[in-house]
């Protein structure tokens, strides 16, 4: 690209999973997830074999394991909501360090621990090889509906240009003496907030008339095409046909 | 240039429109320009310069009166080849540039127009490289600097090889080195050019023609330097040049 800037989920690389077409790469990782999902709680060898696997990925992908984990922030709150299960939890209970603790809570604490980290971890490698606008052609080509490929491309368009905006309503509140301290402030910025929402409706409308000036008639043209060979689609096949066979072996063992 | 035997660029007759509201906007608009003409439309804010606009690639509809583009008129049943001969640049670049990145978006135009592969590859660069910027492609346009942008957009309808180039407020914004490099991108193109600005010099500087359109009708029409001079009539429509800037009526 060359242009120096990226999208702070993407790390650029020319390495076999980067150069998977994206529709390849979208259905392999929601299949894996769906797969993790499926595995009995109590299988842990398996939910080690996934793990090994995306370690594989990243391998491939020379994505390094620092890259990822401060990606996995965004898995915070559902971390928070599993370690509150034992205690808050029903039924049998078991001291573990002084603290009594549901047993039942603690399996569920690790279900959501074990299967959204791997989730999680996937879908960061995912987006770590594959550009935004790459994943909507993705998107695009796996026939999602129009309409919701289209949102997201003009979100990811416009974004920067919204925050730009708000960035500039916040010096502007400032400059004029305002500071958002406590509850008091909340009226200011949820004006500020309509107020943003107003102007990004008209620029909405605005972008619709500049589109319908250059022809547009309710699809948009396909420009960039990536094919995919079956070599791609065997290629990226790999992982979550892995995660199959070790979740049809640890449903045979249960 | 050679009297053209075919029809003129642009031709609007009698043209009045007013909105749902009930506002009138336009009083019956008369305006010719011929095939290869450079001309500047001015007018204070108000005065109907953008309703204008909007009717000539149908975006609005005539209530009253018609506008032909090289002969064809602006109608439901013409309104995509009329969007095709009709390249408009709106004023904020961001409304106008809305793909991801500069390369589909130049496309995005010719593409609706059912142009594809090496032709469309070849529409895309020939645009960029008549707007100075044939190494922008792959960029996304929120990183490039606004004179660039503004100049991106002149490149997404120049793909589309229009009849005639109608712009908004080119000049709005725009540092005095962009406005130069827009400048010369303009003399540059073979196209008819139908500018729409309050910014008196950067008429001066790129149209020989002139018109002014004041409350909903054409008040003048001429060769811009005679309207420039004339200090009545530019005050009669709330236009103005900039401080200490005089025109001659003849160039010295």
């Amino acid at each position: 690209m060359g242009a120096g800037h990226h999208h702070q989920l993407y790390r650029p690389g020319d390495t076999v999973v980067h150069r998977l077409p994206p529709q390849c790469k979208l259905p392999a990782v929601a299949a894996f997830a769906v797969v993790v999902v499926a595995t009995p709680r109590d299988a842990f060898w398996a939910f080690g074999v996934y793990a090994l696997l995306l370690a594989g990925v990243a391998a491939a992908a020379r994505v390094p394991a620092r890259f990822v984990l401060r990606r996995m922030v965004v898995e915070v709150p559902f971390v928070v909501f599993a370690l509150a299960l034992p205690v808050i939890g029903l039924g049998a209970r078991v001291e573990v360090l002084g603290v009594s603790l549901s047993v039942e809570g603690l399996w569920a604490a690790w279900n959501i621990l074990a299967k959204a980290t791997l989730g999680v971890v996937a879908s960061i490698l995912l987006a770590a090889t594959t550009e935004p606008r790459m994943m909507l052609l993705g998107a695009r080509r796996l026939r999602l509906p129009q309409t919701l490929v289209q949102i997201a491309m003009f979100m990811l368009r416009y974004m920067d240009v919204i925050l730009d905006e708000m960035r500039r309503m916040r010096v502007a509140r400032e400059s004029r003496g305002f500071a958002a301290r406590d509850v008091r402030q909340l009226p200011v910025l949820a004006k500020s907030a309509g107020a943003l929402f107003i102007r990004s409706y008209e620029r909405g409308e605005r972008v619709h008339l500049a589109m319908l000036s250059r022809g547009y008639n309710g699809s948009m043209p396909i420009i960039d095409d990536v094919g995919a060979s079956a070599a791609s689609w065997a290629v990226a096949a790999v992982l979550p046909v892995a995660a199959l066979a070790t979740a049809a072996l640890s449903w045979s063992l249960s | 240039m050679t009297p053209p035997p075919s029809p003129p660029s642009l031709s609007v007759r009698r043209l009045a429109y007013a909105y749902p509201d009930g506002t009138q906007a336009l009083f019956g608009v008369d305006l010719t320009i011929g095939r290869g003409e450079r001309v500047a439309l001015l007018g204070p804010n108000g005065a109907g310069k953008t309703t204008l606009v909007m009717h000539l690639n149908g975006i609005l509809t005539a209530g009253h009166g018609t506008v032909e583009v090289a002969g064809l008129p602006v109608g439901k049943d013409t309104l995509g080849e009329i969007r095709r001969r009709v390249g408009l640049v709106f004023q904020d670049p961001d409304d106008q540039l809305f793909m991801p990145t500069v390369r589909e978006d130049v496309a995005f135009g010719p593409a609706n127009l059912g142009v594809r592969g090496a032709e469309l590859e070849h529409r895309v660069r020939e645009a960029l490289e008549r707007v100075g910027l044939p190494d922008v492609a792959d960029r996304p346009p929120h990183h490039l600097s606004f004179g660039q942008r503004r100049r991106v957009a002149v490149a997404t309808v120049l793909a589309m090889r229009p009849e005639i180039l109608v712009l908004d407020e080119p000049s709005s914004n725009l540092d005095p080195a962009s406005r130069r490099e827009l400048a010369e991108v303009l003399r540059s193109l073979d196209v008819t050019v139908l500018m729409v600005t309050h910014d008196l010099p950067y008429a001066l500087e790129l149209c020989e023609r002139s018109l002014i359109l004041s409350g909903g009708v054409i008040a003048a029409d001429g060769p811009t330097r005679e309207i420039l001079a004339d200090d009545a009539l530019l005050a009669a429509h709330r236009l103005e040049l900039p401080y200490g800037f005089a025109v001659a009526d003849r160039p010295s």
